[in-house]
Formats: structure tokens, C-alpha cells, sequence
């Protein structure tokens, strides 16, 4: 029920928020629903036959080896140019993700954190923030943000996430150092109030208290409304984000999923001890 | 003689009774619509009886005639520069109209004709809008005679002279004779002779010693009549201690033929003065095939004539089919300060060989140039730059920034840097850089919800950032939003 309003507020008059709205009323539903995923990248199959159920309030993590596909996954789901997929459906709040633009994937909801977030030389990071943010409230058939509000919303954010003020003087990620470009990554999410958060790595090449800073703002974000789906090496980002659900991903498809003691079981056996090795011919 | 005068009068008489009104339908260059008002003019053709018409319609001085006629006689000597990576076609100077203005001449805004009022409405600059919330004065040239100067009287007061070349010759002869060609000789190149020979109207701005201008001075130029060339004059003089900074903004209706834009502007500089040029330029450019669209050929030069003086240029330029220019500044005086900033932008099949000149004549002088090309469509973009340190220039640096940005496949950046360094204290330093938007900069402003055409709009005024800075700040907004207008369907 709660799920339905939800829906409702943030979809009142677009295509995509229709159809939402009118699937919503009949029953609540799984948000995200992957079914038998192939995806290929630059002739290479990588995703072979991926399935995946993730309900909103979850939070997900998928773990594996290098090259088993992970960042595909990621890359899929918001839609970037290159990933083919040549099988398989991917249902979002009961819409086919698969055939939205990015930009409509992402006011539909869904926010991908990149592993290697990008520089964009001149273009303030608030006003980059506020561009977005006003992009998809406009689809959503919300009213745009003016600066004051949008400074409003951009402090309180600040302050729920602890962080300092001075990320947002500069450049979109320029010359940030590596912990700074992901703790603006979740900045951005908080922001942007995502459906489906989806973490690319958000956990590497970051020293501990860094990521503990970035796995404190993922908990603030959590709610019974938002669902994540943390992609992840290693098992130490789930020291701090606990996860509902562990998946194993090895060679294009979940080879095992159980609960956060899963992790702990790679960690100890690595994945090979529990099938899940390398591939040959990796692509990550 | 005799039939040069003949000649001369029949001219005149075309000109009163030519009531050439102006029809054509603009679509989607969006200042390209005509005014529809009576015009006179010259009949198309250009010789020595041309020249004197234009002089004698001005009711200019017999010196002001010899010096046009000296210049006519020098560009008929003169070949068509050739080097510029520009293809150019032959243009017939026998079939332009060297003169055309307005019919009733309007001795105040008030006797202004409506319709022209609002044409510089729909180019977003009415003018006493403007002028009053902005402080803005506007001296709005339509074709080729000044039609409106608003703030003179606040100008006036501070000793500011800014008015109509026509008026500064009758009225400040001894400034002008003083001033006129002594930056751009009229003999200087092709262009700048034609234009010394038939030049219609432009601005004259001076600052008296010790004044800083109260205000930002800015011109409207714009091309309306068909077959005309315009040929302004810009002459802008700075005394000691003084401070001005001014803007130019340009538009021309939609035309299917070419139209030459051939404008010279001199700035002198005395001790301790500052100029600061600013130049939005959005010519009409031709349409996406390349057909029609003016061709922007023009000099412009400041002299930093004396000590401690700075001479500052900046452009903002989307327009024109082909554009030809360098501003440039001579660093005469000691310690003299030259600056270029430029973001030229070039889409479908427009070409652009842009540019600035740094001249270090003085001691410790020094040169910024800071210039972004964005190519999109099929055109072309080159940078073409001259950092000249002679013996006398003992200290003296340069620093120059050239940075490129291409969208798409089919559109090209060319940078050719000129050096010549002949004082061995001098330092000269060139970065350069040439990049594409690159397809993870695109998917990451999407990601995040920001259409693709946003994105591109929003990243390339990132890369002008540094250029747009130095605009006054009204004009920033509106070169940001030029770039915008420019670069649509530049993507996919």
C-alpha cells in the first residue's frame, strides 16, 4: 500500500507513470524482475542467462570474480550504449526497463553509482545536480526546483548525509581524489531519492574510513521504499551495509544466493571453493 | 570627371527614389526574419563614383573623401588573401550594394520607425528596455545608419563620447583624423582597404583622460537589406587612465545568396588605459546544406600605445558561412597588457579561421590567449594564432591555451600557432588540447536523467567556462544560450 502511494506521487503525468500507476493499482508487485538475462558487449556474450528478483526495502548484493559479469549487469540495467542484450526480460515496477532511454530509466527511478564516475572540466557539480534533478521531475510531471529550493534541498541532503559542503564548489568530479568521487556518487542518490540504487563497485580503491563514510550513507538512504543492489568484490563493503541477500554471480549467471553468511563463506573459501572460478578470457 | 559626376548624382537620385521592399520568409535561424520597411540605397557596383557617393551622402569633409578614394586606389592593387584554410567562393564586387539605409532618417528614438524598434525586439533588445534596466547604451546600427543612441546625455556628463562614425567625422573631425587608420592603415589587407573605401557607419567611443566609463557601451549591428555588404567602422579611443569596456552583438535576416561582412575596428590605448571588446557574433551562418549565409572577413586591431595600458578582446562567435578574423593587439607601450579569449563554434558547413595576433613591441609585456573551437556537422574550425616578440620586448611572455572540442565524425579542428621570438628573454609558452565529448561524459549526465541534448549543451559550455567568465554577465547568459541554439541536432 505503501508502495502504490509512492508510485502515484512520483508518476502523476507520463507514459512510463501511467503505465506504472495503472499496473500498481491491480497488485503490488516485485520492482525488479530479471528473467533469463543475455547481454553481449562488443560481440562477446557475457551475460548468459541471468535471473533476478529484487523487492523494494531489499537490499542485494551480487559478488564474483573478476570478468564474471558484474559491471555488465550494472551497465545493462541503466541502459548504456554497447551492452546488447540479445535474450532474456527485465521487468521494472512492471514496466520493460530494457526499452527505455537512460534518461527514462533514470526518472523512472533507477540510479546507477558508477565504479569509475566521470569528469566533466567546467560544469559545477550543483547545478550538474539541480540539471538532473529538474530533468526528471520534469518527466515525472513534477514542478521544476528554482535555485532557492533546490539549496534548501541540497543542504538538508548535506546535513542527513554528513557530508562537507565543499565537494559542491567544484567541477563534476574534477580532480577529485578517488574516495571523494564516490562519496559524491551517493551525494548525487541522496539527492536524486532512487527507487532502485544500483552500486557499481562503489567499495574499490577505497581506504577504510572512506568506506565507512560511503557504507554510512548507503544505511541513511535505506528504506522500506528503496531497494539496492550492491555490486561487489569484496565481502568487507558488507561488514557495514549488511545485505538482505547475497548472490553469487560466475560466468553470466547467479550460480549461488543465500544470506549474508554466504559472503562470509567466499570469504573463506574463495570462489572457487564453491565453483565459481575464473573464467577464461575474463572481461570485467 | 564629368562622368564620374553624372554618375555620382544619377546615384543619388536612385537612391532617393529606390523603395526596395524586402520580402522573404525566415525558418529556422530564429533572427532570421526582414524588416519590412521602405529602404534607399545604392545601386549594386563599385568604383571610384561609389565611393564619392557614399562620402557625399555623409556630407563627410573633402579630406574624409581623399582619404576613402586613397584607399579604393589601394585595394584595386591588391590581391585576395589566399592562405587561410578557408574555400572561399569568388565573390563579384560589382554586384554588391555598398549603401543602404533606412529611408527617413530618425533624429531621435522617437522618430524611430516602429517596425525597426521591433525587429531589435524580436533579437531580444529593446532598446529602451534594455538600455534602462541593464544601463546598457545602445547605439543600434540597422544597416548602415546609426538609428538610435540612447544615455548619450549620462555619457555626455562624463565626458564620454559615443555616437555613429557618421556623426564623429562632422562632429569630432579632429579626433577622428587624429585616430582613424592609425591601428589598421587603410592599406593593412584586401578587407580592411574595401572597407576603408566604403564603409558606411560604425561606432566611435572615446574616453577622455582619467574617465572610467560609467557604463557598459554596446553596439547592435545586423544586415537586413539584400545585396548589401556591411562595412562598419569601429574606432574606439581610450586617453590616459581611462576605462571602458564595450559589446557588440550580430544578427542577419536569412538569405539564400551570401552576403559579405567586411568591418574594421581600431582601439588605441594610451598610458594606463583599458579597453575590454566583447563580441557575441551570431551572423546568420547558411542552412544545414551550406547554402547562403555571410561571409564574416574582418580586422580588428588594438594598439597598446602607451605604458602600463591593457587592451582586452573577447568573442563569442557561432555565425557567419565563413569567418576571417584576428583580432589582434600591438604591445607598444611598456608593460602593456593584450588578451584574447575566443569560443568559436562551427556547425553544418560553416568555416571559421579565427584567430588572434600578440605584437610585443615593449618591455616586460604580456599576452594571454585563451581559445576554445567546437566543431559539430561538416565544418570547419581552425585556430590560427601569431605570438611576434621583437628585439625591444625584453621580458616579455605569452601564454596561450588552444583547446578544440569535436562532435561527431564529420567536422574538423585544425590549430596552426605562429612564433617568432627575436628577444632571447622573451618566453613564449602554447598548450593545446583536442578532445570529442566522449560517450562516457553522454551516458553519465542520461544516468542521471539528463536528456542528450541538455548534456551536450551543458558540457560544452563547460569547456567554454573560462571564455565566458570574461564576459559582463548579461552576455555571458545569452552566449550560453546562443551555444545552445547553435548546437541543436548536433547529436545523432
Amino acid at each position: 500500500m505503501q508502495e502504490r502511494t509512492l508510485c502515484a506521487m512520483h508518476f502523476p503525468a507520463n507514459p512510463i507513470a501511467h503505465e506504472v500507476r495503472s499496473y500498481r493499482s491491480c497488485r503490488v508487485e516485485t520492482m525488479l524482475k530479471i528473467e533469463n538475462l543475455h547481454a553481449r558487449v562488443e560481440g562477446k556474450e557475457i551475460l548468459k542467462g541471468l535471473s533476478l528478483e529484487v523487492n523494494a526495502g531489499e537490499v542485494h548484493a551480487i559478488m564474483g570474480p573478476n570478468g564474471a559479469g558484474k559491471s555488465t549487469l550494472g551497465n545493462v540495467l541503466s541502459g548504456r550504449e554497447g551492452y546488447e542484450v540479445t535474450a532474456g526480460t527485465v521487468t521494472y515496477n512492471g514496466i520493460d526497463l530494457l526499452t527505455l532511454a537512460p534518461e527514462a530509466r533514470a526518472a523512472a527511478g533507477v540510479f546507477l553509482a558508477f565504479q569509475y564516475p566521470v569528469e566533466i572540466p567546467g560544469v559545477n557539480n550543483t547545478y550538474f545536480l539541480r540539471a538532473a534533478l529538474n530533468a526528471q521531475r520534469k518527466v515525472r510531471g513534477e514542478k521544476e526546483l528554482d535555485s532557492m529550493q533546490f539549496l534548501k534541498l541540497v543542504r538538508e541532503k548535506l546535513k542527513v548525509m554528513q557530508i562537507s559542503d565543499e565537494l559542491l564548489h567544484r567541477a563534476v568530479n574534477e580532480g577529485f581524489s578517488g574516495g571523494e568521487k564516490k562519496r559524491n556518487e551517493i551525494f548525487q542518490m541522496a539527492v536524486l531519492e532512487p527507487q532502485l540504487a544500483i552500486l557499481d563497485e562503489t567499495d574499490s580503491g577505497l581506504d577504510i574510513d572512506a568506506l565507512k563514510q560511503v557504507a554510512q550513507g548507503v544505511n541513511t538512504l535505506r528504506s522500506p521504499q528503496r531497494a539496492f543492489l550492491m555490486i561487489t568484490h569484496y565481502q568487507r563493503l558488507l561488514d557495514y551495509v549488511v545485505p538482505d541477500f547475497v548472490h553469487v554471480l560466475a560466468d553470466g549467471r547467479i550460480v549461488e544466493s543465500g544470506d549474508k553468511s554466504l559472503a562470509l563463506k567466499l570469504e573463506e573459501h574463495g570462489y572457487a571453493g564453491i565453483g565459481a572460478s575464473h573464467p577464461a578470457g575474463a572481461v570485467a | 570627371m564629368n562622368e564620374i559626376m553624372n554618375k555620382q548624382s544619377s546615384s543619388a537620385a536612385t537612391l532617393r527614389d529606390n523603395a526596395d521592399v524586402a520580402e522573404a520568409l525566415g525558418r529556422t535561424y530564429s533572427a532570421g526574419f526582414i524588416t519590412k520597411i521602405e529602404m534607399t540605397g545604392l545601386p549594386p557596383g563599385l568604383d571610384e563614383s561609389t565611393v564619392r557617393a557614399i562620402s557625399a551622402i555623409k556630407h563627410e569633409p573633402e579630406w574624409m573623401t581623399e582619404w576613402r578614394l586613397d584607399a579604393y586606389r589601394h585595394w584595386l592593387t591588391m590581391p585576395k588573401p589566399d592562405w587561410a584554410k578557408l574555400n572561399i567562393d569568388p565573390i563579384d564586387y560589382q554586384a554588391i550594394s555598398y549603401y543602404a539605409a533606412p529611408k527617413v532618417a530618425p533624429k531621435s528614438l522617437d522618430e524611430v520607425d516602429p517596425a525597426l524598434l521591433e525587429t531589435y525586439e524580436k533579437l531580444g533588445i529593446p532598446l529602451h528596455e534594455r538600455a534602462a534596466l541593464a544601463g546598457v547604451a545602445v547605439d543600434a546600427v540597422f544597416d548602415s545608419v546609426s538609428v538610435g543612441t540612447t544615455f548619450r546625455k549620462q555619457l555626455a556628463e562624463a565626458g564620454v563620447l559615443f555616437c555613429s562614425m557618421s556623426e564623429a567625422i562632422r562632429e569630432y573631425p579632429d579626433i577622428v583624423r587624429k585616430y582613424l587608420g592609425s591601428v589598421v592603415p587603410t592599406g593593412d589587407n584586401f578587407f580592411a582597404a574595401l572597407n576603408s573605401a566604403v564603409f558606411s557607419d560604425g561606432s566611435f567611443v572615446f574616453i577622455p583622460k582619467g574617465v572610467r566609463c560609467p557604463m557598459e557601451l554596446s553596439t547592435y549591428f545586423r544586415i537586413n537589406a539584400q545585396n548589401t555588404g556591411q562595412f562598419e567602422r569601429t574606432l574606439i579611443v581610450a586617453e590616459e587612465g581611462a576605462h571602458v569596456s564595450y559589446l557588440e552583438g550580430c544578427t542577419a535576416p536569412k538569405r539564400d545568396e551570401n552576403q559579405l561582412h567586411a568591418a574594421v575596428v581600431e582601439l588605441v590605448a594610451l598610458e594606463k588605459a583599458q579597453i575590454k571588446y566583447s563580441t557575441v557574433q551570431n551572423w546568420y551562418p547558411g542552412d544545414e546544406n551550406g547554402v547562403g549565409g555571410i561571409y564574416n572577413f574582418v580586422t580588428k586591431r588594438g594598439d597598446c600605445r602607451g605604458d602600463d595600458s591593457k587592451i582586452s578582446w573577447t568573442q563569442v562567435e557561432t555565425g557567419s558561412a565563413i569567418t576571417w578574423k584576428y583580432p589582434s593587439v600591438v604591445l607598444r607601450g611598456d608593460r602593456s597588457v593584450g588578451e584574447f579569449y575566443s569560443v568559436a563554434l562551427t556547425h553544418h558547413f560553416q568555416q571559421a579561421d579565427t584567430g588572434t595576433k600578440m605584437i610585443h613591441l615593449g618591455k616586460y609585456t604580456k599576452s594571454k590567449i585563451v581559445s576554445k573551437g567546437i566543431s559539430a556537422g561538416r565544418s570547419s574550425n581552425s585556430y590560427r594564432g601569431l605570438v611576434k616578440m621583437e628585439k625591444g620586448a625584453e621580458g616579455a611572455r605569452n601564454y596561450t591555451q588552444c583547446d578544440s572540442l569535436l562532435i561527431g565524425k564529420k567536422c574538423g579542428a585544425h590549430t596552426f600557432p605562429y612564433m617568432e621570438v627575436k628577444n632571447p628573454t622573451a618566453i613564449v609558452e602554447h598548450e593545446a588540447t583536442t578532445s570529442k565529448i566522449s560517450d562516457d561524459q553522454m551516458f553519465y549526465c542520461r544516468a542521471r536523467g539528463i536528456p542528450e541534448e541538455d548534456a551536450v549543451s551543458m558540457i560544452v559550455d563547460g569547456f567554454c567556462k573560462q571564455v565566458f567568465r570574461e564576459l559582463p554577465m548579461e552576455f555571458a547568459v545569452e552566449a550560453k544560450k546562443l551555444l545552445e541554439v547553435s548546437l541543436e541536432g548536433a547529436v545523432g
